[in-house]
């Protein structure tokens, strides 16, 4: 994180940061060890190991919810996993708590990664319903396979670890242990958001149509991201069995997944922090509500609406909107000068389609396309509306499978690529709708289109400095901690170009880059596509301007009810009788769209 | 023979149940986009209000199940108002967490009043059932089958010929639009509430006479429902009724057949494999998301 901006003097606000940071660092040092110091009952000590082992399994949500955007309602079904497997263990089977432990991770790791691989796939909510029922039937097999888990009863006596050299027996030595480990796990959280991996994950949540399109394995990304949800909710577990020495079914059951889900939600679940507040809050929330007698768990229900409906976002990021307000660090960054890597070999054409067909039951959308785009061309695709000029970009850029033909980049046959394989193999896009990931700042989305598997830069700075190098291209570097949401509405169209241009990719499709522009920012884009021509990066896209595509394209092509009517050089084919034709209404009546 | 027919009949008569709470389900997630948490509850509450007016204040039995549910029709109401209304521009999740929060409310607030011990509601007929060839029919589960049929069509005659059903499939199509053509969408939603209130409230009924009357008895019903809806492809209403009957088909053969302490899994191993195969369900349609 530091490294980028070695070369230029570290913002005022990054001494403040550091120094916040030793001062939490000494805090959270101070609150590890009181415990030890203090005399706590019983019964606020078990409190405190609650809230300190479902925070851990909390803060999986946190990655997979948070991060993610994935809905998992078996939060409490890894728990469990991992809760039994140290006391059946260390209780029937004289494992040891460590041994067992790493066998509940394992076990917990491999369910989450086999739910995960089969369940998202696809979009959609799948995964909240398949958790369901993997959570419904491990509650089942808790209970009635009494052989093996002891069924209804439960299993008690189970031991507590110990290290070398000092025993965690003792209950507040143990909570201490316990609150180590979560510290290390939220620590490991909160920085997975600033990582690769993080950005990718957050990319997936805020547009999983873009995150693939900007090189994001989006299946793959989903996939971890639920694994490590799934362990650290086996760690939570393993964790809490020991604390407690006893764990029955009804612990795990699908009513405590929903209370694992409403605890991060309420404190804030884009945020460790605010995972662990509100984990905290709901387990103390009940006790502080006793006085009510009869009616105190009603009222915590009535809580937890109200607490939706006044701060949607969760406690934490109420607190976080308060302390933001008026907030916004300028970065004070000269980019380097913005270079394209573009082969100069290969075939002539960069872009190759044969026969390329879609259709949507009856209608052909895309209607058996030939097309060339020559290297180092601005190729530009014009048609009445519903002609499919977006429908043909959708098929190019991998968001949507072919009913026939072909498509080749630079003569390598990429028909069959998903949309990030096929980022990787150098086509970059836009949106006619912007797709940018709103909730992150300008640089991470750009970021998000540096990583792209494949690209040259490699390494966090290395990132940066292409990040920042986009981002000075289109004119954008001074703003790049601002949010995209904040930006007006041309400057996000350059974001997103910004972003397909970090990837240094060799053919640029964008799909109408002037609609909703300005005179000037029409004339500012059309310098800037001219510019990327002049790096030698070949672009086809998609306008209504006329005048616009006239003035920068080298070609055009025609699209009229999916096929292709004309092609040639704009001067020709803006006068082609059938181009007029089919844009003045005299389109003969076959083949309604 | 007899005893496969025999157990068809009880899967049906229980799948009806499952059909009518994931109707309830299927009418507010299109309506709303959300998955109401709080929607077994509804047939908690309803079989409640049978103990108040029936047993408590010594109704005749059928009166307190119109009272009933003319209550539900408020109580839906009021949920909306309460849960739904006040989140109605956030997102999936917070209305999702509310409706949970309601959930826990609901709960609670019965058990306050009325305790943990269960009730009991006698069966809502005068004869035990009638036997025809081998197989005995309760009186109780032909009671089902026969309300959950009438219920079907008359929500289709409802849906299909009246303006008001035609507004309310407008709204749950199409929102935007539906108000640019001057129907009170808020309204429309507030409707679709109070009916899926009393779908979920004579499921609870029905079901009151057959087992115990307790603060968590919908919850177990919600998830079948639940997973009914999903096997019958998710927001599609003929998907939930065929969904719950053959729900509640599988789950009788499968304790009698296979295991009975496991009878609660079937509905969920049925739907892992159908998530697995045919994600979209039986009726729904895969849609993609357009650039």
């Amino acid at each position: 994180m530091t490294d980028a901006t070695l070369s230029h003097p570290a913002p005022a606000s990054n001494r403040g940061a550091i120094a916040g940071g030793i001062v939490l660092a000494v805090l959270a040092a101070a609150l590890a060890v009181l415990p030890l110091t203090m005399t706590l009952s019983a019964y606020v000590l078990n409190m405190l190991m609650q809230a300190v082992t479902y925070t851990v399994a909390v803060l999986g949500l946190t990655v997979v919810l948070g991060y993610t955007g994935q809905l998992s309602l078996a939060q409490a079904a890894f728990f469990g996993i991992g809760a039994y497997a140290v006391a059946l263990g260390t209780v029937d089977y004289g494992l040891g708590f460590w041994l067992s432990m790493v066998l509940g991770l394992a076990a917990s790791a491999v369910a989450g990664a086999v739910l995960g691989l089969t369940s998202l796939r696809i979009g959609g909510h799948y995964l909240a319903m398949v958790t369901i029922a993997f959570q419904q039937i491990v509650t089942l097999v808790l209970v009635n396979s009494i052989d093996v888990t002891h069924g209804p009863d439960g299993v008690s006596g189970i031991a507590r670890p110990n290290l070398p050299g000092v025993s965690l027996a003792n209950a507040k030595a143990y909570l201490t242990f316990c609150i180590v480990v979560l510290y290390a796990v939220g620590l490991a959280v909160w920085y997975l958001r600033r990582t690769r991996l993080g950005r990718a994950m957050q990319a997936v949540r805020d547009n999983e149509l873009a995150a693939g399109v900007v090189g994001v394995n989006t299946y793959r990304t989903k996939v971890v991201a639920f694994t490590i949800s799934a362990i650290l909710g086996g760690l939570g577990g393993a964790l809490f069995a020991s604390g407690f020495s006893y764990i029955s079914p009804d612990q795990f059951s699908f009513a405590e997944s929903v209370v694992f889900l409403t605890m991060a939600l309420i404190g804030g679940v884009q945020s460790a922090f605010g995972t662990a507040l509100g984990t905290g809050l709901l387990i103390l929330l009940p006790e502080w509500l006793r006085f009510l007698k009869e009616i105190y768990l009603a009222i915590y229900g009535l809580s937890v609406i109200l607490i939706m409906v006044f701060m949607p976002e969760g406690i934490w990021g109420l607190l976080e909107r308060i302390a933001h307000v008026g907030g916004g660090r300028p970065a004070v960054v000269t980019p380097r000068p913005f270079r394209l890597d573009i082969p100069d070999s290969g075939p002539a054409d960069i872009l190759e389609t044969r026969g390329l067909a879609k259709h949507f039951g009856g209608l052909r959308a895309v209607d058996g396309v030939d097309l060339k785009v020559e290297r180092g061309s601005v190729h530009a695709l014009i048609g009445p509306n519903g002609s499919g000029k977006t429908t043909l970009l959708n098929v190019l850029s991998g968001l949507y499978r072919p009913t026939g033909g072909s498509v080749s980049l630079a003569g390598r046959d990429i028909t069959r690529l998903a949309p990030h394989e096929r980022c990787a193999a150098g086509v970059g896009r836009t949106f006619q709708n912007i797709r940018l990931f709103r909730s992150l700042s300008i640089l991470d989305n750009v970021l998000i289109g540096a990583q792209r598997p494949g690209a040259p830069a490699k390494g966090e700075a290395a990132l940066r400095e292409r990040a920042f190098e986009a981002l000075g291209f289109v004119g954008l570097a001074d703003k790049a901690s601002e949010l995209v949401g904040s930006l007006p509405y041309g400057h996000q169209r350059l974001v997103e170009i910004a972003r397909a241009l970090a990837g240094n990719p060799t053919l640029l499709l964008l799909d109408e880059p002037a609609a909703g522009l300005n005179p000037t920012e029409k004339q500012e884009l059309v310098e800037l596509l001219r510019r990327l021509k002049g790096h030698g990066l070949t672009i086809f896209l998609i306008d209504h301007d006329m005048a616009m595509v006239e003035r920068i394209a080298d070609h055009i092509t025609v699209l009229n009810f999916g096929k292709r009517i004309a092609e040639g050089t704009p001067r020709d084919v803006l006068r082609h009788p059938a181009v007029i034709a089919a844009y003045l209404g005299e389109v003969p009546t076959h083949g309604a769209a | 023979m007899s005893i496969t027919l025999q157990l068809l009949f009880t899967g049906l008569g229980i799948g009806s149940i499952y059909a009518l709470v994931a109707l309830g389900f299927v009418l507010i997630y299109r309506a709303t986009n959300v998955v109401n948490f709080a929607q077994g509850d509804f047939s908690m509450i309803g079989a409640f209000l049978m103990v108040v007016f029936a047993v408590d204040m010594g109704l005749p039995y059928w009166l307190s199940a119109v009272i009933a549910i003319a209550a539900m029709a408020g109580f839906g109401i009021l949920f909306n108002y309460g849960v739904y209304y006040p989140l109605r521009h956030r997102t999936f999740l917070p209305v999702v967490i509310s409706t949970i929060g309601a959930s826990i409310l609901l709960q609670n607030g019965v058990l306050a009043a009325y305790g943990p011990h269960p009730q009991s509601l006698p069966a809502m007929l005068p004869f035990p059932g009638i036997a025809v060839g081998g197989v005995f029919l309760d009186s109780q589960y032909l009671l089902i089958l026969a309300v959950t049929g009438a219920m079907v069509v008359l929500q289709y005659l409802f849906f299909e010929r009246t303006m008001l059903g035609k507004k309310l499939q407008a709204t749950s199509q199409d929102k935007e639009m539906a108000s640019l053509l001057g129907i009170p969408v808020a309204l429309m939603i507030g409707i679709t509430f109070a009916y899926s209130a009393v779908l979920g409230g004579l499921a609870g009924i029905l079901v009151a006479p057959l087992l115990f009357v307790s603060i968590n008895m919908g919850s177990t019903i919600a998830l079948k429902a639940f997973a009914a809806s999903i096997i019958g492809g998710f927001g599609d209403v003929t998907g939930a009724i065929v969904g719950g009957l053959a729900l509640g088909v599988v789950e009788t053969f499968g304790a009698a057949y296979i295991s009975v302490p496991y009878k609660d899994g079937f509905a969920f191993l049925v739907l892992f494999l159908f998530l697995m195969v045919r994600p979209q369900g039986v009726f729904g349609e895969k849609v993609a998301e357009k650039a």
